[in-house]
């Protein structure tokens, strides 16, 4: 259901931005329509909701327009959408790289909402879904040419959950380690401080709609070792295995080193 | 200008790109293929002790790029994020371009506003207050703090000018904040300055200990290769000790939290289990070490009138001691057992015996490194020789792997501060104004008469604040260092002294930090590649640049500002007639002739200065001086390594250096040294004596008994908390470069309280809230973070130092390791609050 769902979602953005696309390149009365399509449409994929945000649809029914989640983020991270800009006109959102969400523990945006287009059940500020920040560029990310940045990594409120520095051995080097920064959908919120604070000109990591990045694995396929995490053990019990026959030590062959 | 038809599609589409998301590019970036014509050399990082080698590209006369050394032995290649914007740091907007003096109606006036004057306008002022102070009280009214951050031979030139010019030894360098315990520790141990390994033993080691070094973000790069150390030898263990839990825990296989202060006790416990595990390389031991118990008590550094150095019994012979054999060491650390040390320390029992077997195993190679958790402390010398303790009990030193390695924090605290000899009891090469031998030898070097140098030590860092507002000290010059951040205890003695109506101060700064801004006389300074210069980093290794470009408005570079003023000094005007009847040939001269057109710092004549390729660069210190002046203050000072009475600080050539990526010293026979007192390694080492630590006569270092001893000021019921300090990668010190690269501003825009969630609880604070954080000396607002890089345990704040808008100085107390006079920035006590 989930899948259709998000599946109908994107045909339906998908075919606006089509239109748009089309209208723009042929005239005047096209760059009309295009205004006219872009208002009509949902979110572009830059502007971040804020938290607790219903999933877009039910979102752009349930606000009202009346800015007071605006009003009562102390950080101005909030605004309201103007004429002419992208986003539908006067719903809150945010740009992660102007000024991201500062994750307040009591969520004043939230409480403030009359309508619960801000899902008031929202109480704990690292269950929000903002978005998901997603690494987009590796050629360009100064962890993954070797350099010791991690700025995203040590700016990110849940460090060591939302995002972890993953080490490899540098092969270019010969000395040194790769500190390549991973996502964890599981935990990140979508606040975009890691955005605003890629030292890069544009920024390598940038915050998206979960359903616009967030791949799936297919059901036919389960990661072993999760699996056995999970399970706490091999799922298979009782496994017989029979030793290996090895030379006796007068040969004096080489040792073959145990467990692999 | 070429442009191949690619790049210009590649430009267009750019630019394209950029015009349809509203984004003008500055021309520069669009036109990529001017590439072509970046001039690359040579140079080192300007931050911290790594060293990390980089290529300045200049273009146009103006640093465009900078890039690692993709060939250089430390980085290959990398850097950190500072060092990812090293060509931002000069072209801040707010550089300072012209002298800058307090001024009412066109005169001089201590309250007066700044106003630009001339250099020539300046210099006077500056004579005229220097010369009076001189007059009146004589050369203890004088003074100058230098810095880990000078170039070598600004540090040189201004020994010179200090120490022999003006006969004071009022000279300290900022360094004194930062590795003074681990010379003091180096000095009692070994005889000998500086570390012993090298980098390399972080290919060597079997296991790493860290002890209050924060290395994944204060040496971002070194950590790299621990990292991947610990990445490709499965069996390498990383144990890492801190009063919070930083970013190094990340790679933890000890983790340990410990109750601050109580390293003492955990590094006794261990040499208590190395014994009584019946490790102790025992013919080590007996060949190559001598036992000693040092004075105990011996109080804070703080001011004689408090009553802790009132109650302390050895306050004033702190570096007292006598000698002791392995017996009485052995009895001396037999109560330092696992229970006793758990108990004051904190840390799980199975914790600490992890970490003891580590040292004793005689199969693991280990490496123990340090900064400032050990050097900014109260006991900060004992620590540092508490550590060699337990390297020397079971011999594992001197050799790839087995290294007890002080990781230095500023690009030149070894090369500048510590080898120059600008610390207010030295002379360059480990020599010491203590010893008629040692001021002997340097007067000879320096062509002086006998008596010329003072034998007692001058006022170091923290003694130079407090006898500035005391009136003591009358004309003072800092450079190169952003004290009025740095010091200790800001309000109460910092500040007074600058602002003292006796005190005439001058700054040398590129920006107008808030030290520059408490002075009466801001000199505009050139920085890093705008001038030739040679830094030394934490593994003995000196590196050369060339100037790559020109300084902006009037800017100067300090080594030119030291010279030029000296030429303002008759020596009838600073010398006593009898020690000028000596040498009757010096009537009539200045300092600057005296010191420096002395035939031999004037020796090198005028030339171009050029690279390999052919490439000319400009010295505009040899422009003005008429002279080689780098090249010949440094051959000069290459002269005490080379005859100097203290064995093993040979250095390289000037020309030498300016063609490599920087030499190891000893350099002998055209070699680097890699490990330091061993045979095969070091060719100082006497054949068949296998270990030889030459710094002492006879060859051995020193085992020291001492004790844990507690802290200045620990938390009370009123002042419940204990307040660290310290730094973050994105930012360099006190952030006078750093905050003015609008990316690492961005990533790390205001200094933050690092606490646990529960103590901000307690007292009604919440994440993002802001706090008044409040000690005995002062206050300051910051706001509070629960979450991110560090994790404090309950009791324990951590806040970094780099944010001029909040001054952390106003909270820390000014007590000193008494023997080394270091700060200790880690430990003393704060209320917080919600701030209204």
């Amino acid at each position: 259901m989930a899948n259709n769902k998000t599946g109908s979602i994107l045909n339906r953005r998908r075919f606006l931005i089509e239109t748009a696309i089309t209208a723009c390149s042929v005239s005047l009365f096209g760059a009309g329509l295009a205004l006219y399509a872009r208002q009509a449409s949902s979110l572009p994929p830059y502007a971040i909701r804020p938290p607790g945000a219903l999933p877009e649809e039910d979102f752009l029914g349930a606000c009202i327009r009346c800015g007071l989640c605006v009003r009562d983020c102390p950080y101005d991270t909030l605004r309201l959408a103007k004429l002419g800009e992208q986003t539908p006109l006067g719903t809150p959102y945010f740009l992660a790289r102007d000024i991201p969400c500062e994750m307040c523990e009591h969520i004043p945006c939230v409480k403030a909402c009359p309508t619960g287009a801000l899902e008031p059940e929202l109480t704990n500020i690292n269950d929000a879904r903002m978005g998901l920040a997603v690494l987009s560029d590796q050629e360009t990310c100064l962890n993954f040419l070797g350099l010791r940045c991690d700025v995203c990594y040590r700016v990110c409120p849940l460090i060591d959950e939302a995002i972890t520095l993953d080490m490899q051995h540098n092969r270019r080097s010969g000395k040194h380690a790769l500190f390549l920064p991973v996502v964890h959908s599981e935990y990140c919120t979508g606040c975009g401080k890691c955005e605003r604070t890629c030292v890069l000109e544009v920024a390598a990591i940038k915050v998206f709609p979960k359903p616009l990045v967030k791949a799936e694995l297919g059901e036919h396929y389960r990661l072993g070792w999760k699996e056995k995490e999970k399970a706490g053990g091999s799922l298979i019990k009782d496994v017989l295995d029979l030793p290996d026959r090895m030379p006796d030590n007068g040969l004096n062959l080489p040792k073959i080193p145990e467990g692999l | 200008m070429k442009i191949t038809r690619r790049e210009f599609i590649k430009a267009n589409a750019i630019a394209a790109t950029a015009a349809a998301a509203g984004v003008t590019l500055p021309q520069t970036a669009i036109a990529a293929g001017a590439r072509d014509k970046i001039r690359w050399d040579k140079a080192v990082c300007r931050f911290c002790g790594t060293g990390c080698s980089v290529l300045v590209g200049t273009q146009n006369g103006r640093v465009v790029a900078t890039q690692g050394d993709p060939d250089a032995p430390v980085n290959r290649g990398l850097n950190c994020i500072k060092g990812y914007f090293l060509s931002k740091i000069m072209y801040g907007k707010d550089r300072l371009t012209k002298p800058l003096l307090r001024m009412t109606d066109g005169e001089y006036d201590k309250e007066g506003e700044f106003t630009p004057v001339s250099w020539d306008q300046a210099f006077d002022i500056m004579a005229e207050k220097f010369k009076e102070a001189l007059k009146e009280k004589g050369p203890s009214a004088v003074g100058m703090f230098g810095s880990g951050q000078w170039t070598i031979w600004e540090g040189y030139a201004g020994v010179k000018l200090m120490k022999a010019g003006f006969r004071s030894n009022n000279l300290d360098p900022n360094a004194r904040h930062c590795m003074a315990s681990a010379v003091a520790g180096f000095m009692r141990t070994f005889g000998a300055d500086e570390p012993m390994g090298c980098y390399d033993d972080l290919e060597h080691a079997d296991a790493f200990v860290l002890w209050g070094a924060n290395m994944s973000e204060m040496h971002p790069i070194l950590w790299s290769r621990l990292t991947d150390r610990r990445l490709t030898a499965p069996h390498v263990k990383v144990a890492v000790l801190s009063t919070f839990k930083n970013r190094n825990f990340d790679l933890a296989d000890i983790p340990i939290v410990f109750k601050p202060q109580t390293d003492l006790a955990i590094l006794n416990y261990i040499a208590n289990y190395i014994i009584e595990s019946g490790n102790v390389n025992e013919e080590f031991v007996k060949k190559h070490v001598n036992f000693r118990i040092g004075n105990t008590d011996i109080g804070y550094g703080l001011r004689p009138e408090d009553p802790r150095e009132q109650a302390a019994e050895n306050a004033k012979k702190a570096g007292g001691s006598k000698s002791a054999t392995f017996e009485e060491y052995k009895a001396f650390v037999a109560k330092y057992t696992l229970d006793y040390v758990h108990e004051l320390s904190g840390v799980p029992k199975d914790r600490l015996e992890a970490l003891a077997k580590l040292y004793a195993d005689p199969k693991i190679k280990v490496t123990s490194y340090w900064t400032m958790g050990f050097n900014q402390h109260t006991r900060g010398t004992w620590v540092n020789q508490m550590c060699y303790n337990i390297h020397l009990l079971t011999g594992k030193i001197s050799e790839p792997g087995n290294s007890p390695f002080s990781l230095t924090g500023q690009p030149s605290a070894c090369g500048t501060a510590r080898e120059v000899g600008t610390f207010a009891h030295r002379l360059p090469a480990d020599l010491v104004v203590k010893k008629k031998e040692h001021r002997d030898f340097s007067e000879k070097i320096w062509k002086l008469p006998e008596g010329t140098i003072e034998p007692k030590p001058g006022y170091h860092a923290v003694l130079q604040n407090r006898m500035l507002k005391d009136g003591k000290l009358n004309a003072y010059w800092v450079q190169c260092t952003n004290n009025v951040q740095a010091a200790a205890n800001l309000n109460e003695e910092t500040w007074p002294g600058y602002r003292n109506p006796d005190n005439f101060i001058v700054v040398s700064d590129p920006y107008p930090t808030v030290t520059a801004l408490s002075a009466d006389l801001i000199l505009p300074t050139a920085m890093w590649t705008e001038k030739e210069g040679a830094y030394g980093n934490a593994e003995r290794r000196s590196q050369f640049w060339r100037q790559q470009v020109k300084a902006p408005g009037e800017s100067k570079s300090d080594l030119w500002q030291t010279v030029e003023f000296s030429k303002r000094f008759k020596v009838e005007e600073v010398w006593p007639e009898e020690l000028i009847a000596k040498k009757p040939e010096y009537r009539g001269k200045t300092l600057y002739d005296i010191l420096f057109a002395n035939g031999q710092v004037d020796k090198y004549p005028k030339q171009e200065v050029k690279d390999s390729a052919g490439n000319v660069y400009h010295n505009d210190e040899m422009e003005d001086f008429g002279f080689y002046l780098q090249k010949g203050l440094y051959e000069e000072y290459r002269l005490f390594g080379l005859h100097g009475p203290k064995k093993g600080h040979e250095l390289a050539t000037f020309d030498q250096y300016h063609q490599s990526r920087g030499l190891r010293w000893p350099v002998i026979d055209g070699k680097e040294t890699l490990w330091r007192y061993r045979e095969g390694y070091d060719p100082h080492v006497e054949k068949g004596a296998g270990i030889q630590f030459y710094g002492n006569p006879d060859g051995k270092a020193k085992i020291f008994a001492l004790p844990y001893e507690p802290p200045a000021e620990e938390p009370d019921d009123e002042y419940n908390l204990w307040l660290v300090t310290g730094r973050v990668l994105e930012h360099w010190h006190s952030g006078s470069m750093t905050r003015r690269v609008p990316e690492l501003y961005r990533a790390f825009p205001d200094a933050v309280v690092f606490m646990h969630y529960k103590d901000a609880k307690v007292r009604k604070l919440r994440r993002g809230m802001v706090a008044k954080l409040k000690t005995r000396r002062g206050e300051i607002v910051a706001m509070v973070e629960t979450r991110g890089r560090n994790r404090p345990p309950r009791g324990v704040v951590f806040i970094p130092w780099f944010d001029a808008s909040r001054l952390v100085n106003k909270l820390t107390l000014d007590a000193t390791c008494p023997i080394s006079k270091e700060t200790d920035y880690k430990k003393c006590a704060v209320k917080i609050e919600r701030a209204s």
